[in-house]
């Protein structure tokens, strides 16, 4: 038998997770609504909403914009960002702190004056509305978490390994290819995931670059939520929810077995 | 792991700087082929640094180095072929213990049945062949330490490097690893240079010992010759137990004599130039008596009050303080007399069973 203050501990827990969740859990039944309203709770029950998501090329077409982007972005990022935290903390301790302070900036700088200043860049150079122009904003907010998570990694590689590598005949390629890369691999891999994300879901400055020809998938919601409240906003909602349960459940998996070998 | 020849090594006028800091000043140093050479010294004395010179992890600042008779300036340290074994064990945490040790293998394009068979001799040379499948994480320290040993000699390098591989393991453990590693040197004829600041264990390991302090080399020898005729204050020290005497001093003849808390002291032998001398005692060849008794002819004598009494089993071991306020070390063997704190009892030793050394200040910093 569980004591007092355990159970209630228990409950508090439980009380802080339903109301982390709550806002996210609303979404479902929502989606399934039977009125073309986005009232809570739904009325009735229909498919209609996924069903119109898969047809309507608004949709389809701003979730492959989305797609497409966010996929770039993931791989520029993750390479340009990983390189950077290499840079930042193979440099000598002072120059590194200064190089990453610089380097995270676009996470700290709000994203609104962040997006103007784009804006304004972009108009000059016709970025609005390209795919050019979506992937060099998000990138731009992508490379700090990649530079996060794999410099938390790269902390706690042991150099001392790349040495043992190099004496036992491997070149400086070959050392990173066979140590350092399989050994920072999980931090590199959330660095990605952290990228996409971001990109996936970035709204303020994709509301600036925006154009009626390219759109991305927030956007659409965005637009369609203030212009008519339409119910397939919840079912768009529900695919990103169940979509990114999955990924996190799969990196959870994946990392416990390794913990075991 | 074929019984090949060793390599030699030549090291001359060799130094490393790191910006203002000297490192290694204008050593020399000749490693015979097959030799196994231990380089001791306390931290920050340069056998570190010299070890990694000879790796190729560092550069060296002036001087030349030759392995097998070739100079190996510039060349990076895995075009080296040297094995290495770091006290840290530095196997890769991702691979398995077989993998580990395949590594070299693979990287000189050594595979299939041939590498296997490699690996497998390898380990079984080290007794963990049955721990191929495992992960370095699942090991203990000793255990890592022989699969790094097994990586380090699969590929047959004719030099073998070691950075302190038993610092990190308990005494237990050290002294039968030691055993072992000597086995292998002895069965491979590989060139063995080992780094330890650690004197019994250069002892037991070394056919000889280079002594390294500040960055210079202070004596090359057998651990015989260091123990019974160091070349320096600091050598004599660093090797096995020693009470160091200093006084007034004057040459008489053949021999020195030294005044030493009032009491006078004749010792065989002079040095050579102005240096102040120093007598160097060993404590087994010392003898322990009652003050003023059983005087024998010659004798050197020094009163004192026993201040330590340990018995040992195989004997006893006694710190005296003297007049002057040293303190000597003195081992008697069993069956000598027994004596207990507070005894006042005189130090006794022959003109011949000491050493005269120059005075050297720097000897006397703390030896860890």
């Amino acid at each position: 038998m569980p004591s007092f203050p355990r159970v209630l501990l228990g409950l508090f827990c439980l009380l802080v997770a339903v109301l982390l969740l709550a806002p996210t859990l609303v979404v479902i039944p929502m989606s399934f609504n039977g009125n073309k309203s986005l009232a809570f709770p739904p009325v009735g029950f229909s498919w209609q909403w996924y069903d119109n998501f898969f047809r309507n090329p608004d949709w389809t077409t701003s979730f492959s914009n989305s797609l497409i982007i966010a996929l770039i972005v993931a791989v520029v990022a993750t390479v340009v960002g990983t390189l950077a935290a290499f840079g930042v903390s193979r440099a000598a301790a002072r120059t590194g702190g200064l190089l990453r302070a610089l380097l995270i900036t676009p996470m700290v700088v709000p994203g609104v004056v962040l997006a103007i200043g784009i804006y304004a860049v972009y108009l000059d150079t016709h970025l609005v509305g390209t795919v050019t122009g979506f992937v060099l904003a998000h990138t731009m907010l992508a490379i700090p978490f990649v530079l996060i998570a794999v410099q938390a990694s790269l902390e706690v590689f042991d150099r001392r390994l790349e040495t043992a590598a190099a004496s036992l005949g491997a070149g400086r390629l070959t050392v990173f290819r066979t140590v350092t890369l399989p050994l920072i691999l999980p931090g590199i891999l959330s660095g990605a995931l952290f990228a996409f994300i971001t990109s996936f879901d970035e709204i303020i400055v994709a509301l600036f670059i925006t154009s009626p020809y390219l759109k991305t998938l927030p956007v659409q919601i965005y637009t369609s939520i203030t212009r008519d409240a339409d119910p397939t906003v919840a079912a768009v909602g529900t695919l990103l929810f169940l979509a990114t349960s999955l990924i996190i459940i799969a990196g959870l998996l994946l990392g416990m077995r390794r913990a075991r070998t | 792991m074929t019984a090949s020849a060793g390599a030699a090594i030549e090291i001359r006028k060799a130094s490393k700087r790191y910006g203002a800091f000297t490192a290694l000043n204008d050593i020399d140093l000749h490693i015979r082929p097959g030799e196994f050479m231990t380089l001791l010294g306390p931290s920050g004395s340069g056998k570190t640094t010299t070890l990694n010179l000879i790796a190729g992890f560092t550069d060296i600042s002036s001087g030349t180095l030759e392995i097998g008779g070739k100079s190996v300036t510039g060349l990076p340290s895995h075009k080296r072929n040297i094995g290495v074994v770091f006290q840290h064990y530095a196997l890769f945490p991702h691979m398995t213990v077989g993998r580990n040790v395949a590594y070299p293998l693979t990287l000189r394009g050594i595979r299939g049945e041939e590498r296997d068979r490699r690996v497998k001799r390898a380990l079984d040379m080290v007794k963990m062949a049955d721990f191929a499948h495992r992960y370095p994480n699942e090991l203990s320290g000793g255990q890592q330490q022989r699969v790094a040993l097994a990586r380090a000699l699969v590929f047959d390098p004719p030099l073998l490097l070691m950075d302190e591989p038993l610092g990190a393991l308990d005494k237990k453990l050290r002294e039968w690893l030691q055993l072992e590693i000597k086995r292998i040197h002895r069965e491979l004829g590989t060139t063995f240079v080992y780094v330890t600041h650690d004197q019994e264990e250069a002892l037991v390991l070394s056919d000889r010992i280079a002594v390294f302090n500040g960055g210079r080399i202070e004596q090359i020898g057998t651990g015989r010759e260091l123990y019974d005729h160091p070349a320096t204050l600091f050598v004599g020290r660093f090797i096995g137990e020693s009470t160091v005497l200093r006084g007034m001093a004057e040459t008489t003849g053949d021999g020195t004599t030294m005044i030493i808390g009032g009491q006078r002291i004749f010792a065989q032998g002079r040095l050579p130039g102005e240096a102040r001398p120093v007598i160097l005692l060993r404590p087994e060849r010392v003898g322990l008596k009652r003050a003023g008794a059983d005087a024998v002819t010659g004798e050197n004598r020094l009163s004192g009050t026993v201040t330590e009494a340990i018995y040992l089993g195989s004997g006893s071991k006694y710190e005296v303080r003297l007049a002057d306020g040293t303190v000597a070390v003195v081992r008697s063997p069993l069956g000598a007399a027994d004596f207990a704190i507070g005894d006042t009892v005189d130090i006794a030793f022959l003109p011949t069973d000491l050493t005269l050394l120059p005075d050297d200040a720097s000897a006397d910093v703390t030896l860890t």
